[in-house]
């Protein structure tokens, strides 16, 4: 496909597409970098077909070299570049190695080649990559062409961008200071950078007042993005405390088991997700993309099964002795972590984001909001609507409240208290188990998982009030937002001692926390 | 219960004999053999370095062996945990030295390891080899460096990123986890930087707790500090904290060659196990590849893959791979076997001598060499850029092998002083 459109795009450049030679190619592939970035240039201007695929092919790392010979890897098989046949490639081959400079001249180029391709979108897609990175002055006549042969307006506007930039070195004056009052529309960091670099060597003192101008617009937009990206990483963050939390605020918040085996429970989910995967990509390979969609219900049950288990061989025997539990659980929790390690060893295992997780929608210049993210505040959302909805509206969950609240009215009514117990403790490690398979999609996945959040989930339940699920709600999301400011001023180490201060001190003036639990059961 | 108190009896002391059997067994052979001891950590969080280390010892013991061994004696190795527990290495390292009577050994891989067994092996003079790259800033008479010094690690990455083929980057930041390796090594870094001309505004030094997995706020910041400049990102974030970083990195579209990140600790045991994609085109420098190509290194892994067959350790018998601890590891160990040989005995201060100047063609390609004096091998330096399949590919090398500087010439606290371990008291 690539290469049909790449031939496409080659017809329409203007320019008499000149055949590549053998010497063009291998100056290309083989050399110092300097060489090979001027060699670039130099078939830039005037491509044709076999060279673009020849560009193509070095960017995705599919070309190799002898020493008298060019390869176009595609499938396993090699083609010369320039002839286009097929050909046997000898052991002694080598991967033509780019480094990150090549790299970044290869995608330009690419890129402004693809600016006169029939499609809109990628032209759109081009001036995109081309305004990111900083491009050398040889491109400036193509650029030129393509400013001067676009017509949609969006795409011209942003070509113009470029040309802008370009144009801020020009020796001609006009043009600089035509470049700095463009430039200011803009608010790209990289266009900042440009400005920045320009303003230490300009001399011409109106060009260098537009300039300043043009900067203090863009600081002044990406200031915002930088606002907006704080509160977002504190949504986040507060998103994933939340569903590390919200399992316990069942065990512990409505069953009050301290259990210290909370965290395994996540990391089972974890692993669950890793099995899952791995089934989708030996069985599945075609759906892999979907392999969450049933890892989050693999998750729940294989963490709600460990947590029912748990429940009816240890923990229920123990109620209403916390130190017991307490030292139950944390034996627990090694031995859990233990038995991974045993089957699944003591090295973390990958866990891949799904295409459709990677990235991150662009939503200013310097904000790009991740999309594992996005889908992890979604998913906390629909979990905690899932739970509240449960707890609040369904017989399950008016028996589980009326447990904890009195046991033995509840039994008098014909609750089966123990059942329920089971069934409640169930939740809250399924829950915990979501929790590892929403973990897994931005942190490792390993035996310790579980230890890391531990401290933290029990933090958010204490602190939004034992027993009420709106309190852990806001505690997740009030501690997510404060880590993040206090991460941005004073540096990451120093904000999690000052959030540790602030509940130690939170506590001592309300000890029960955000929203006390109103009645009589209070004591209980 | 039929048994009496007698027959109980009887039946503990036959245990405790046994127990007392076994415990001498290793004795009624001890004149036959030169013991060496091996101090790695086989449990907690460091195990999952150091074990291969030990697996490495273990390897080339066998192969020194089956060349008939050392002054007609076989080697046999004593293995002790120190379970990641730094005052733990200390007790250990004693037990090697006085209940073993090991002639050497070979150990600790964290910095706080070292320091822990330090005053043990100065005290008692016996030897140490330690593989692991550090922060300097030490130089003891009984230990044997053969990891890499700064200047064999990070100032020549660093020098690399400042050229234009490293994409010439103008602004750093300096990330790592906070604790003594990286806080030194990006102190030395700090100040080299400065005397390249970078000024203070252009240096932005960040620190992280250990285990930290939300690197949202530290990427985003870097993408602002990116926005003043062509900026690298030098990274001594420790062990797995990396995959959230360079997975944070890739969401936000910060790319490699936009933004390169070289890292000190990312080495290919680091990256088994991590879905490599958004890592791709990082930077990390070592002394040693897996993916370099010479013949000692062909052997190397060979002789590794074989091994770790044969022996059906985790991970390596379906997937081999090699580092530079293990490389280290590897040239450690043969050049004592030389040096004992030369010495033609095991005693500390004989075989310290007989170090001076030794020879090995290591895997990485150069004849390695110890210097006469400062007890720190001469190393090239590698930048490997990440690829998908977990390994480097080699962008970059020094010219030629470069000399530790233990010392560093870029603290000012360093001036004057002496590039050789300071004289002991003879005990």
């Amino acid at each position: 496909m690539r290469w049909i459109l790449l031939s496409l795009l080659a017809l329409v450049l203007v320019a008499p597409a000149r055949a590549l030679t053998p010497a063009q190619a291998r100056s290309l592939v083989a050399g110092e970098v300097e060489s090979r970035v001027a060699a670039l240039n130099a078939v830039l201007a005037t491509a044709d077909d076999k060279t673009v695929a020849l560009i193509q092919a070095l960017s995705d790392d599919a070309v190799k070299i002898t020493d008298s010979a060019v390869f176009v890897m595609k499938d396993g098989k090699g083609f010369d570049p320039v002839t286009g046949a097929e050909k046997p490639v000898p052991e002694t081959a080598e991967d033509v190695v780019n480094n990150n400079e090549m790299r970044s001249e290869l995608d330009a180029a690419l890129a402004s080649i693809k600016l006169f391709a029939p499609d809109d979108k990628v032209r759109a897609e081009a001036v995109k990559t081309l305004a990111g990175g900083d491009i050398g002055e040889a491109k400036l006549p193509l650029i030129e062409k393509a400013f001067a042969k676009e017509n949609v307006p969006s795409i011209k506007e942003a070509i113009g961008r470029v040309r802008s930039a370009m144009l801020l070195g020009s020796a001609d004056k006009s043009k600089r200071l035509d470049a700095a009052n463009a430039l200011g529309a803009t608010g790209t960091p990289a266009t900042k950078t440009l400005l920045l670099d320009r303003l230490k060597v300009e001399t011409e003192p109106d060009v260098k007042s537009a300039v300043e101008a043009a900067l203090r617009q863009i600081e002044a937009r990406l200031a915002w993005g930088e606002r907006l990206g704080v509160i977002f990483t504190g949504i986040s963050l507060g998103s994933i405390l939340l569903l590390v939390a919200l399992g316990l605020a069942i065990t512990y918040g409505l069953m009050g088991v301290i259990n210290m085996a909370h965290g395994e429970l996540m990391m089972i989910g974890a692993y669950a997700t890793y099995v899952i995967q791995n089934l989708f990509r030996s069985l599945l390979p075609g759906a892999f993309e979907w392999y969450l969609l049933l890892a989050i219900p693999a998750s729940f049950l294989a963490a709600a099964l460990v947590g029912a288990v748990l429940e009816r061989s240890v923990i229920r025997w123990l109620y209403g002795r916390p130190l017991e539990t307490l030292l139950a659980t944390w034996g627990i929790s090694l031995v859990l972590q233990q038995a991974v390690r045993s089957l699944f060893g003591a090295q973390n295992v990958p866990v891949e984001n799904p295409a459709w997780l990677s990235g991150g929608v662009d939503v200013m210049s310097n904000l790009t909001l991740p999309f594992n993210r996005l889908a992890i505040i979604a998913f906390a959302v629909l979990v905690l609507a899932g739970v509240s909805a449960l707890i609040a509206r369904t017989r399950l969950g008016l028996f589980v409240r009326g447990v904890t609240q009195n046991r033995k009215m509840a039994a008098c009514m014909g609750v089966n208290t123990a059942r329920i117990d089971t069934y409640a403790f169930a939740l809250g490690s399924g829950i915990a188990g979501l929790a590892g398979c929403a973990l897994s999609q931005v942190g490792n996945v390993g035996p310790d998982l579980g230890q890391g959040y531990i401290v933290d989930s029990f933090m958010v339940v204490v602190l939004g009030g034992v027993g009420q699920l709106a309190g852990t709600v806001y505690a997740a999301v009030g501690l997510g937002v404060l880590n993040k400011l206090l991460e941005g001023w004073q540096g990451a180490v120093l904000a999690k001692i000052m959030v540790l201060v602030f509940i130690v001190v939170f506590i001592q003036k309300r000890p029960q926390g955000i929203f006390a639990m109103k009645g009589r059961s209070a004591e209980a | 219960m039929n048994t009496t108190r007698r027959q109980a009896g009887k039946t503990l002391t036959a245990i405790a004999l046994g127990v007392a059997g076994l415990g001498l067994a290793p004795f009624a052979h001890a004149a036959d053999t030169i013991k060496v001891g091996v101090l790695h950590s086989l449990s907690g969080t460091m195990a999952i370095s150091e074990s291969v280390l030990k697996d490495t010892v273990l390897m080339t013991i066998d192969e020194i062996n089956a060349k008939g061994g050392l002054l007609g004696k076989k080697l046999e190795a004593v293995v002790v945990d120190p379970a990641s527990n730094w005052p733990l290495f200390a007790e250990k390292a004693k037990q090697l030295i006085d209940q073993d009577k090991v002639a050497v050994t070979f150990g600790c891989w964290t910095s706080v390891s070292r320091k822990s067994v330090l005053p043990v092996y100065e005290e008692k003079n016996a030897l140490l080899f330690y593989p692991v790259q550090y922060e300097g800033e030490e130089l003891s008479k009984n230990v044997f460096y053969t990891g890499a010094a700064p200047n064999q690690q990070a100032i020549p990455a660093v020098e690399y990123l400042m050229s234009k083929a490293g994409g010439g980057a103008k602004r750093w930041v300096l990330l790592g986890t906070d604790y003594v390796y990286p806080r030194t090594t990006n102190k030395i870094l700090r100040a080299f930087l400065h005397s390249k001309g970078v000024k203070d505004e252009d240096i932005d030094e960040k620190y992280t707790p250990f285990g930290h997995s939300d690197y949202q706020t530290i990427v985003a910041d870097i993408k602002k500090f990116a926005a003043g400049g062509k900026t690298a990102v030098v990274s001594t974030i420790n062990g797995d904290s990396n995959v959230p970083f360079y997975k944070e990195l890739g969401n936000a579209g910060l790319k490699a060659k936009d933004v390169p990140v070289v890292a000190f600790s990312v080495g290919e045991e680091e990256l088994r196990g991590v879905d490599t994609k958004p890592l791709v085109g990082h930077l990390a420098a070592w002394n040693y590849f897996m993916s370099i190509k010479s013949p000692a290194n062909t052997a190397f892994i060979k002789q590794w893959s074989d091994y770790a067959k044969a022996k059906g350790i985790a991970g390596h018998k379906d997937k081999p791979l090699t580092n530079d601890p293990m490389e280290a590891t590897y040239i450690g160990i043969h050049m004592w076997a030389q040096a004992v040989k030369k010495a033609g005995s095991t005693d500390t201060d004989k075989v310290i001598a007989a170090m001076a100047g030794q020879t090995f063609p290591a895997p990485s390609g150069i004849t390695s060499e110890m210097d006469p004096k400062n007890h720190h091998l001469h190393k090239s330096v590698f930048i490997g850029e990440i690829k998908a399949d977990g390994q480097f590919n080699v962008v970059w090398k020094t010219p030629g092998p470069v000399k530790a500087e233990p010392w560093s010439p870029f603290i000012p606290e360093n001036k004057g002083k002496k590039d050789e371990p300071a004289m002991m008291a003879k005990k």
